[in-house]
């Protein structure tokens, strides 16, 4: 598979260079310029998802009645809920820091060592962050995709976001809290049985991603960069410009002969030219004007912004009057 | 990640459909999206024959109800951005049906595997002269944070039509836009409407 891969753009550039074109910027997703590399990985990831984690999953899905999947499934849930917390702090989210902890609070509690999301139907939402997306909402662009084994898709920033993701996560802290003589057997036992559940929750959905998807590989790495996007913005990224890869043909003269974008970064594909939304009205329309860098920053007044925007943290303040 | 994306897609498909007989083509778009969605889930809640993955059925069902309120060659050409000037009109019509068809089968897919989440609907935040504009909705479900699904509509005479569905914030169209930019690039325009053909006869023949 690799090795094909290899020998088509291998012979691709050598097309493109006979017809005195730019090689290698007309086949190279700057987002994604490891793209080999990555598409073995996703190949071992595969395999071994096929192999043993799936089967598994398999198993612990039909052994176990829905009750308990749930169970187990909150009670990982809210092992990570303090650092969801602490990254709310970090991206400026005092409100939802504070929603978060207080989930922690009453699901250990009330929930029963969070085997219960009590939290939930008391409309303490629960949210979805990392470090990852504290480095997004800082401004830090995701820099090259990458695929992890194992852990699958991700890109450097937030590899670099899940190194201090483990930090936060508290099975992971079970070792600084006390040597006792089993902490490796029950960390990664703990840790183990995180991930079959979830990956036992995800059977269905794979079907449809494998029904929906032409190339797996590209499917799964456009997902997950929109989806991260999205995430950084909590739901509400600001419009797009959609980036076209399909060649020089997207590429006014200046910026597809300049070298540099042979080994152009993520934030170089998307102030690259992008076909209108509008593709039947007006498809390839440029209009350098019109690009713009979209990182997030924190606004000062973020918090007034939620307000304003009508976020959940409005329905909760409702909730609790 | 890849979990959550999963989740997302899932969750995305499931909560897509959108159309009835009551509509008409003065309905506004949310409560076109609405109307639709709870009909469709409606149905299927009540189907044994769908839970258990009755396929014909469900086509059938997303056929009837969910098909009229999307427009498929704004959708297919939104997915070929720049080549789908590239495609003759024969062309651009054989990837309108391809692409028609994969889409129908994956959502019914994903419909067979509803359960009972919970869809809340946001205010639509529109001017009553806009002409495009998003309905967004939210999937809630314990012990995981809502998924967002999001419906770009346009105004079209014959209504308000879906051109894109986007899923905790993946959008389906954009998602499909650099598979098809690679396709065409490695065997042209024929090629990709190839490839479709073969993953939609690949699918029927599993079914």
């Amino acid at each position: 598979m690799l090795t094909m891969w290899v020998t088509r753009v291998a012979a691709l550039c050598a097309a493109a260079a006979a017809l005195g074109g730019c090689a290698t910027p007309a086949l190279v997703d700057p987002r994604d310029p490891f793209e080999p590399a990555n598409r073995a990985v996703f190949e071992f990831n595969e395999g071994l998802d096929r192999t043993v984690i799936k089967p598994v999953a398999q198993v612990y899905r039909a052994v176990l009645p829905q009750p308990v999947r749930t169970g187990v499934r909150n009670f990982y849930g809210n092992l990570w809920d303090p650092w969801i917390g602490v990254n709310n702090l970090l991206q400026g989210k005092v409100e939802w820091a504070m929603s978060d902890m207080f989930r922690f609070a009453v699901n250990t509690t009330f929930g029963l060592g969070g085997i219960n999301d009590v939290a939930t139907d008391m409309r303490l939402e629960k949210h979805n962050e990392d470090f990852g997306q504290t480095l997004g909402r800082w401004g830090i662009e995701p820099g090259p995709y990458l695929v992890l084994p194992v852990l699958g898709p991700s890109t450097v920033r937030d590899g670099v976001g899940l190194i201090a993701d483990t930090f936060g996560y508290l099975p992971w802290r079970i070792p600084t809290w006390r040597k006792w003589n089993h902490y490796v057997a029950w960390r990664n036992s703990l840790t183990a049985l995180g991930f079959v559940s979830l990956r036992a929750t995800l059977l269905d959905a794979e079907s449809v991603v494998e029904e929906a998807a032409l190339d797996k590989y590209s499917f799964v790495r456009d997902a997950y960069l929109q989806r991260r996007r999205s995430l950084i913005y909590d739901g509400e990224p600001p419009p797009e410009p959609a980036p076209e890869h399909g060649g020089n043909t997207a590429l006014p003269d200046d910026l597809a002969t300049e070298p540099s974008r042979a080994v152009a970064p993520a934030w170089a594909a998307r102030a690259a030219p992008a076909d209108d939304t509008g593709g039947g009205r007006a498809p390839g329309a440029f209009a350098p004007g019109a690009l713009q860098l979209v990182d997030p920053r924190i606004p000062a007044n973020y918090v007034a912004v939620l307000a304003a925007a009508g976020r959940p943290h409005d329905e909760r303040k409702e909730a609790r009057k | 990640m890849m979990v959550r994306i999963c989740a997302a897609l899932l969750a995305a498909t499931l909560a897509a459909p959108v159309a009835a007989q009551h509509i008409g083509k003065d309905t506004a778009p949310d409560v076109l999206v609405k109307r639709v969605a709870d009909e469709v889930l409606d149905i299927v809640r009540k189907d044994k024959e769908i839970q258990a993955g009755d396929r014909a059925k469900t086509i059938a069902l997303v056929e009837e109800k969910v098909l009229p309120h999307f427009n498929f060659t704004r959708m297919t050409a939104l997915a070929m951005g720049i080549n789908w000037r590239k495609a003759s009109p024969e062309q651009q019509k054989l990837l309108v049906t391809e692409f028609r068809t994969l889409l129908v089968r994956t959502y019914s897919t994903a419909l067979t595997n509803y359960r009972d989440q919970t869809i809340e609907y946001k205010p639509l935040r529109a001017q009553p002269q806009d002409t495009d504009v998003t309905v967004r909705s939210q999937v809630r479900q314990a012990g995981a944070e809502p998924i967002a699904i999001d419906y770009s509509l346009e105004k079209t005479d014959a209504g308000w039509k879906v051109y894109d569905v986007s899923v905790g914030g993946v959008s389906l169209v954009t998602t499909y836009r650099d598979t098809f930019a690679q396709e065409v690039r490695k065997a042209g325009v024929d090629g990709l409407i190839k490839t479709l053909g073969e993953k939609n006869r690949q699918l029927h023949s599993t079914s």
